[in-house]
């Protein structure tokens, strides 16, 4: 029996995610002796057309990281979509826009005129800026359209599995593997992850007061929390609560408070306002100036609480008021 | 441009021991206040998710208010605290995502302040008209929003 054929693709990433397929270590010669390996544009050399040669569903499954914020993301997954009988958004950014999705906080404009126009390194008096076409020297030279907003996979293309984590841990990646070498899938649509909310598996979670009052926000940027205490209970904003488990702990094991990466739980619509929901109710404040001062101590609420998941939350961006 | 012909669509999350009930006094006395803002009874304004109050502005409302019990009256002894305490944090995250404050309100109204919801409704459903629709920027309603640089 022929192996089947897995695509790796990345989109608006770090690189992050390809390193995780590389930590499975020898696990990975498993995996490599089970499948064929199609496309994965970190590690090997393969074309476009190669893929668009084959046929309909010929790739087994695609692992697609990364958000989409550039016309060539979306071409590339449209065609791996076209190609594959599954499609499985690895990682943080493919399930909920991730890092990059903060830049919804602002506009294209904004961002080329910060890189090309206001960078300190960038010498440009002609303010000139990058074209999706140009002529040089009789030439046509095409670059990819940077879109203005960063969105998730799966509102660009119909996505079968999540594996969440920034970037997923080993185990998670192992098993979904086995499940699909297995055929063993779960419902389409699922998250490869436990339903449970962090704090629920965290080795912190018995120092955890029954009724937390927080008088000021700390952060760790400026202090350092004790690691055998809740963070929360000490004031850290940690997003356990509104986060889904499943990533081994490792930031909580770090002496770093959970940041979100593995999503909201499927309960929750909004990873953001459900943790603000739980984190307001542990104020210390009896009246209104209270709250508010209390309130202040916290820096932007936009980047902490949707730190990876903006793009695929309620309001998705920041709104600009157009004129 | 100012739409002159414009409603602002308010949705108002009334606690069901005193601010509904004070909505309802508001009714029943005849005071007259615009009919933009449509009532949601909820059982405590403790109740009210943050996440009601922006998925209502991302399905197309102007403005949100939650209205409950004043501090030590609330029917649960503390819901209303609750709402008391997310609400300064909520407002932060709101500014961050370009909505106006005037967009959203917290007000405790009893169930005997029919006049104060009147008032309330009145006060807000200017200061949102004076502001224009917020028009929540949705992939249906603006395709554009993914346009190409160039």
């Amino acid at each position: 029996m022929a192996k089947p054929k897995v695509a790796f693709y990345w989109c608006a990433s770090c690189g992050g995610c390809e390193e995780a397929v590389v930590d499975l270590h020898e696990k990975i010669l498993d995996v490599v002796a089970a499948i064929e390996i199609v496309l994965w544009p970190v590690a090997l050399d393969f074309k476009k057309h190669h893929i668009e040669a084959m046929k309909p569903k010929e790739i087994a499954v695609a692992f697609i990281n990364g958000a989409v914020r550039l016309s060539e993301h979306e071409e590339w997954v449209k065609l791996l979509r076209e190609k594959s009988g599954l499609v499985v958004a690895f990682g943080s950014c493919a399930h909920l826009g991730g890092i990059p999705g903060l830049a919804n906080c602002t506009t294209r404009e904004e961002i080329l005129a910060n890189k090309y126009h206001r960078s300190v390194t960038v010498d440009n008096p002609q303010k000139l800026l990058p074209q999706t076409e140009s002529k040089v020297n009789g030439y046509s030279l095409e670059l990819p359209a940077l879109w203005n907003d960063v969105r998730p996979l799966d509102e660009v293309i119909e996505v079968d599995y999540y594996l969440p984590g920034c970037p997923p841990p080993v185990d998670l990646i192992v098993a979904a593997v086995t499940a699909i070498l297995k055929g063993e899938l779960p419902p389409q649509g699922t998250v490869l992850a436990p339903v449970k909310s962090l704090c629920e598996s965290c080795s912190l979670n018995a120092t955890k007061p029954e009724k937390i009052a927080i008088k000021e926000f700390k952060r760790v940027a400026t202090s350092t929390p004790d690691p055998k205490t809740c963070f929360l209970a000490q004031g850290y904003v940690c997003m356990g609560p509104a986060t889904r488990s499943g990533c081994g702990e490792r930031c909580i094991k770090g002496n770093m408070p959970c940041r979100g990466c593995f999503g909201p739980t499927p309960e929750a619509r909004d990873q953001g306002t459900k943790f603000l929901s739980s984190l307001g109710s542990m104020l210390e404040a009896k009246t209104e100036e209270e709250a508010r001062a209390v309130a202040d101590t916290l820096a932007d609420p936009v980047g902490t609480f949707y730190r990876f998941s903006l793009p695929k939350s309620l309001l998705r961006r920041r709104r600009v008021k157009t004129q | 441009m100012p739409d002159s012909n414009f409603e602002p669509r308010i949705v108002g999350f009334l606690c069901r021991w005193c601010s509904y009930t004070g909505a309802d006094l508001a009714g029943t006395s005849r005071i007259h206040y615009p009919a933009n803002l449509v009532a949601i009874r909820v059982m405590c304004s403790g109740r009210v998710d943050p996440t009601f109050v922006v998925k209502a502005f991302a399905d197309g409302a102007d403005g949100v208010l939650i209205a409950g019990c004043h501090p030590g009256d609330c029917h649960y002894s503390e819901g209303n605290y609750k709402a008391m305490r997310r609400y300064p944090i909520l407002l932060k995250l709101l500014d961050q995502f370009g909505i106006e404050r005037e967009r959203v309100r917290l007000e405790w109204i009893s169930a005997s302040e029919g006049n104060r919801f009147a008032e309330v409704v009145t006060e807000m459903t200017e200061q949102i008209r004076a502001l224009g629709p917020l028009k929540w920027p949705t992939r249906e309603r603006t395709p554009e929003g993914v346009a190409a640089h160039g």
